[in-house]
């Protein structure tokens, strides 16, 4: 292993120091338990926004804490998510008392600590909505999984549900966006490499010079079928093709139900993009494949998108969610309408996302 | 024979020796159909709850799991921490004020334990989970006792039963958790969960079976 550190066991607290440290204006950052949150918070009458999950996916989710976007991150672990205490204590620390906004990949450790904390929370008298972003098409079913898995969407609910919440949206009205930024994103991601948590020491599986793992998720998991390596523009129409083509997707979310009290199951169903509609496009490096390869990848996606009368009006081209050093990709569509595309343009000032300001 | 608190502070103390003799046995497991850090998350855990047991002492079973749990809770992460965060916290509930238990309040204390994960987690059986290994010999201890076999026979039969499951999710295609991803490619390797659950019953039986053998030795009934 061949890595910027000092000590695996450091890893996760000094990277936090130094984003803090290189951010004063920004954020501020509690350690024991860990969480990063708005230098300004809690904001008077604002509904407070806080996400996290496992560390290894940076800038997400500690680089979008700050105006506009979130008001509190908590970095678990590298590829674990963080835990129940440290969720409460971020919450604690950024409600003005309007309440707070959970927006939670899905997976398995991810949903249960933030329900756990969530629960904690609501124990103590705040209010809570809990929202699980899950856009990666490269799972089929929910029947026979977890579900999808929370992408690259995430990025993009977090900047629009910032918005939102600076512009005064109660709690009702940004969990109600919230699931529609979700159920309008839609991913797909594969890697060129392996990458290698500080911890493990070794990769994560191994991937011949000849080989592509396609369908991946974002803690260097294996993909859905590992394919011979093939230039940039065909990888591109199989990232594209598997999200244009996609069907209404339905599945059973778990949301906390703030009048009885408890969690409520509901069935709820994606549209599929369809000819005409308008698009954000979103091209993300998985960390270790730099922007002009991405750009490769805008310009066939740009292609494809302009064949399906797909039109794209706005895009985000960069590492925003990222696994470690791993080199790779993923595309992220979100169908915008007029009020996502106004708080998308919103100002934002964030470590990591910042303009309009 | 009744299991006392100091058997289960053992039990405490034995299970975080083989988390951490396993820890890489564990991660490696993970590694094959999940994200390689399940030993490294459930040793974190433990180590942290070894520095506690000698100040709940004087505290009782109950108070004892529920500490073990608001540890593992705070400290495990991923989705075991609060798995056995649950299972630790139910089981206490189970046995509040308990200094001693019987047999038949051992056996509460596990049901209520798996009672807890699966609510938590919402897996069956068969989904390739720790509920696998859990669960039937929650199950086969509680019946066993029922018909009146002591402890250790019952619990004998019960970590058979736990290893049985586990070995059982080795065909098995994943349908809970982050081993789902991978559909059918999740066959062929033994879960994690399972495992670790397997050690913890096992650390279990090892802590009332050694304490029997020397109260024989010493005469002691
Ligand atoms: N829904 C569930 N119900 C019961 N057991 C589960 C469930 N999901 C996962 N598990 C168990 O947890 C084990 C994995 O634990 P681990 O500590 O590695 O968490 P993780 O899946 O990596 O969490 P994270 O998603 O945060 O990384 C699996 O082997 C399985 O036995
Ligand atoms: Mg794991």
């Amino acid at each position: 292993m061949k890595k910027l550190i000092n000590n695996a066991d450091d890893f996760v607290r000094e990277s936090i120091e130094g984003m803090a440290l290189a951010h004063p204006e920004l954020i501020k950052l509690h350690l024991d338990p860990n969480f990063v949150y708005r230098a300004d918070a809690p904001v008077a009458n604002k509904v407070a926004i806080v996400s996290g999950g496992g560390s290894g996916h940076e800038p997400l989710h500690g680089g979008f804490v700050g105006m506009g976007m979130l008001d509190a991150a908590c970095p678990g672990e590298v590829f674990t998510s963080p835990t129940p205490d440290q969720i409460l204590a971020a919450s604690k620390a950024v409600n003005s008392g309007a309440g707070v906004l959970n927006i939670v990949k899905n997976y398995s450790g991810d949903v249960m600590n933030f329900e756990l904390a969530a629960e904690l929370a609501v124990s103590e008298g705040i209010k809570i909505a809990n929202i699980l972003i899950d856009d990666d098409v490269a799972v089929k079913d929910s029947l026979y999984t977890q579900g999808r898995r929370g992408v690259g969407t995430t990025v993009l609910a977090e900047k629009i549900c910032g918005a939102a919440a600076e512009q005064g949206y109660n709690l009702k009205q940004l969990r109600d966006l919230c699931r529609r930024v979700n159920l309008n994103g839609r991913s797909m991601g594969m890697a060129l490499t392996s990458c290698t948590p500080p911890a493990k020491g070794s990769p994560m599986f191994e991937l011949g010079e000849d080989e592509i793992e396609f369908g991946i998720g974002i803690h260097g998991e294996p993909g859905r079928k590992r394919l011979p390596l093939v230039e940039a523009d065909e990888i591109t129409e199989m990232l594209a093709r598997s999200i244009i083509e996609d069907t209404a997707y339905t599945r059973t979310l778990r949301e906390w139900d703030e009048n009885k009290e408890e969690w409520v199951e509901s069935e709820i169903t994606d549209p599929n993009l369809e000819k005409g509609d308008r698009v954000l496009a979103f091209v993300n490096s998985m960390g270790g494949t730099p922007l002009s390869e991405l750009y490769i990848i805008y310009r066939k996606l740009a292609q494809i998108c302009s064949e399906q009368k797909i039109q794209i009006v706005r895009s985000l081209v960069g590492p925003y969610i990222t696994s470690l050093e791993m080199q790779g990709c993923s595309i992220t569509l979100l169908k915008l309408d007029d009020e996502l595309l106004k708080l998308w343009d919103a100002p934002v000032k964030t470590p990591a996302l910042r303009w309009g300001v | 024979m009744n299991v006392t608190k100091q058997q289960i502070l053992d039990w405490l103390q034995a299970v975080t020796q083989t988390i951490s003799e396993n820890k890489d046995y564990l991660t490696e497991l993970d590694a094959a159909i999940g994200d390689a850090d399940h030993g490294i998350n459930l040793d974190r855990g433990f180590q942290k709850v070894v520095p506690q047991l000698s100040q709940l002492e004087t505290k009782d079973i109950g108070t004892i799991l529920k500490t073990v749990s608001m540890t593992l809770i705070s400290a495990v992460g991923g989705a075991s921490g609060p798995l056995y965060g649950t299972f630790f916290l139910r089981a206490s509930t189970a046995v509040t004020g308990k200094e001693e238990l019987t047999s038949t309040e051992l056996a509460d204390l596990l049901q209520a334990g798996v009672a807890g994960v699966i609510q938590r987690g919402k897996a069956n059986l068969g989904d390739k989970t720790m509920l696998d290994a859990l669960s039937p010999a929650a199950t086969i201890f509680a019946e066993l006792v029922a018909k009146g076999n002591t402890t250790v026979d019952a619990l004998q039969q019960a970590v058979q039963a736990a290893e049985t499951g586990m070995k059982q999710t080795i065909p098995l295609v994943a349908l809970k958790g982050r081993a789902s991803y991978l559909g059918e490619r999740s066959m062929g390797h033994q879960d994690p969960g399972a495992t670790s659950s397997y050690l913890i019953l096992k650390a279990l039986l090892e802590t009332i079976t050694s304490d029997s053998k020397a109260n024989k030795m010493n005469g002691v009934k």
